[in-house]
């Protein structure tokens, strides 16, 4: 879009990724404590992946669906049973391996697309969540045949360097986050990636002039669905270090519906922001309720504020700013720099004679 | 003009051993004799009728459109113009009737391989992809052309490259033509109706068609900007040879425009000729006025 950000266009476009880039692999390692990784860091770049993942779909290629969580629990799990079953199967194949997985799921529940659309393919969708759910509880040997369904994930490990310990893990998740986002950030400005928005915005006009309108559609769900897999993988390796069928329910789906929505749609930095709110959001809540309220606030009444909160967040957003956080930041940094232009511009002729 | 004469309705729809069928046409009863051999023909419908459910948007309805002309369709509102351009790009399939394209026989066109078949078209409400920059917008236009796989894409090296190249060429040239170079990189969905209008034709034609299919491109323009739009109108046909089927309701333009005007009235052809034949054909002014009047000319219909 056009803003009147002055100094921003002046600034070429890979820098603000690379200062990014910079600061996570350079400064933030020696930043923090676990907390930091373990509670904030880790869970907000996988979440942002999955967010990443689902933009794709929903954002770029206008298909909403609710079954986000599945596809992340087929990704975890994939991971887990390559990784277990195949000897000597090094983790970053398990992952890709398990990301494919999700793929081809992904793509079986984008069949129906060729028929159904808007509502009806988001409750399609809603079956996937389900199938999922029900195939991981109902059969344990995706489980190892684990009494408790709960599985250690195993240690990760590439080319012989191990990715220990909070720091450990969040580079391993930060590095298969930025290497995917940035395939994605190629992706949507390639020919594919204008077939996906041509779909979207308008399906008929996009088949008259010969987009391939249902493989379009079925590769979106497919990319999609492998990097959204690929979060359910780091999602166990990373971050909780166990593989359950729990934490991928329909809740974690809505998550990431509400993540890009609050975020941007089809924007990649909306769903890094939409992220951060969501992980950060709860902790402030906790701690603003600890302090403001005492014990009444337990940990019943924090999960209820913070669905009450969360609800009402993503409804002001859908009224007052449909096109999310990154919208309101790009608005607040180009009124900062044009403000901070014209300070300058006004100091310097003071010096001028 | 030789148009005129290629358009005389001698050599129409009169192969078809059924026209005894289709409704009494004033004018196409006076045979007028070819003088040239006539310009190959691109596509023609014999005989369709179309019908949703009971209601008949098209009865009988045969039409040929040959290469290079600029052939207009007339008519009131819910005459069964738009679905006449629906049916040869095969949104609609026709309850009867058959459809030759290119010499093949369709029983629908299908719509998937439109442009491959050298088929473009506008539609009535636009239908740009407003997310998409008026650049990528044209550019995609062009994709049929193009064959590189998604790794080519990514990579952006070899073959995708050299398409990307054509088709930013061609979306250059046709941006430059339709003087869209203020908003090439803008959202289309963020430019005024005219302009985004503009941007739908641009798009139609990036992938050098055969024929284009215009429904009201004109509608709802300043007349400073209709008069652009004809021009480009006549352009597109002087340099690219292209087909142009045109839906208008301003009857002075669609006067000035067509080598031939076929018009339709309830979902029935009641007239097809030349411009000077339908101006003075009285089936055609009684189904503008309501009456038969010698002075009245038909005027802008809205
Ligand atoms: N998809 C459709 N479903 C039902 N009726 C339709 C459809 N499309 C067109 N019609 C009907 O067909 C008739 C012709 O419509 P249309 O082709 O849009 O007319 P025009 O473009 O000449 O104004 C109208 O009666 C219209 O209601
Ligand atoms: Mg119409």
């Amino acid at each position: 879009m056009s803003a009147p950000s002055l100094s921003k266009s002046n600034l070429p476009r890979w820098l603000a990724p690379l200062i990014l880039l910079g600061i996570a692999y350079g400064v933030v390692p020696f930043a923090g404590g676990s907390y930091l990784f373990e509670a904030i860091l880790t869970p907000f770049l996988i979440l942002s992946l999955a967010g990443v993942g689902l933009n794709l779909l929903t954002g770029y290629a206008g298909q909403l669906s609710l079954g986000s969580a599945a596809f992340m629990a087929v990704g975890a799990f994939g991971a887990f049973n390559f990784n277990l079953r195949i000897q000597g199967l090094p983790i970053p194949v398990s992952i890709v391996l398990a990301g494919v997985s999700a793929a081809l799921l992904g793509v079986a529940f984008g069949l129906p697309s060729l028929r159904l659309k808007g509502f009806y393919l988001a409750i399609s969708t809603l079956a996937a969540q389900f199938f999922v759910q029900w195939v991981l509880t109902k059969f344990g040997w995706f489980s190892n045949n684990s009494p408790s369904g709960v599985i250690d994930a195993p240690a990760l490990q590439v080319l012989g360097i191990h990715f220990d310990g909070p720091v450990g893990r969040y580079l391993f998740a930060l590095t298969v986050v930025v290497v995917l986002t940035a395939l994605v950030a190629r992706l949507v400005k390639t020919r594919t990636g204008h077939q996906f928005i041509a779909v979207r915005d308008h399906e008929l006009a996009a088949r008259v002039i010969g987009v391939p309108v249902f493989r379009t559609k079925l590769l979106a769900a497919a990319i999609s669905s492998f990097i959204i897999g690929v979060a359910g993988a780091l999602w166990a390796f990373a971050y909780l270090r166990t593989v359950e069928v729990a934490g991928f329910n329909l809740d974690r789906s809505f998550q990431i519906v509400f993540l890009i929505i609050i975020g941007g749609l089809a924007s990649i930095r909306g769903a890094f922001f939409g992220a951060a709110l969501i992980v950060v959001f709860p902790l402030l809540l906790s701690r603003l309720g600890a302090f403001l309220l005492g014990g009444v606030f337990n940990s019943g009444v924090l999960e209820m504020s913070q669905h009450i909160f969360l609800g009402a967040l993503i409804i002001a957003f859908l009224i007052a700013e449909p096109k999310g956080l990154v919208a309101l930041w790009d608005r607040l940094t180009a009124r900062a720099a044009a403000l901070f232009l014209s300070q300058t511009r006004k100091a310097n002729t003071d010096i001028v004679p | 003009m030789t148009e005129e004469i290629l358009s005389a309705p001698g050599f129409r729809v009169h192969g078809t051993p059924n026209i005894l069928e289709a409704p009494p046409k004033a004018i196409s009863a006076s045979a007028i004799p070819l003088r040239t051999s006539p310009r190959p023909e691109i596509l023609r419908l014999e005989e369709i009728t179309l019908s949703f459910s009971g209601v008949i948007a098209l009865k009988d309805v045969s039409l040929d459109i040959r290469r290079g002309e600029i052939r207009s369709i007339i008519g009131p509102n819910g005459a069964g113009k738009s679905s006449l351009i629906n049916l040869i790009s095969g949104i609609y399939r026709p309850s009867r009737g058959r459809i030759y394209l290119n010499g093949r026989k369709f029983r629908r066109v299908p719509t998937h391989r439109l442009a491959r078949l050298g088929v473009a078209r506008t539609f009535q409400n636009l239908a740009l992809f407003g997310g998409l920059s008026v650049l990528d917008n044209i550019k995609l236009a062009r994709g049929i052309h193009r064959r590189a796989t998604l790794v080519e894409e990514l990579s952006g090296l070899g073959r995708a490259r050299r398409e990307e190249a054509d088709a930013l060429a061609r979306a250059g040239s046709l941006i430059d033509f339709l003087g869209l170079g203020s908003v090439r990189d803008r959202l289309a969905g963020s430019l005024p109706y005219g302009m985004q209008k503009r941007v739908e034709l641009a798009r139609a034609l990036a992938a050098e068609p055969a024929m284009l299919l215009l429904d009201e491109p004109m509608a709802g323009m300043t007349p400073a900007d209709k008069q652009t739009m004809a021009e480009s109108i006549r352009t597109i046909r002087a340099e690219f040879g292209t087909a142009v089927v045109l839906i208008e309701h301003d009857i002075g333009m669609v006067m000035e425009l067509s080598d031939r005007i076929a018009v339709l009235d309830y979902g029935r052809k009641i007239a097809d000729g030349t411009p000077a034949e339908i101006r003075t054909d009285p089936r055609v002014i009684e189904a503008y006025t309501g009456v038969v009047h010698e002075e009245s000319e038909p005027e802008d219909l809205r």
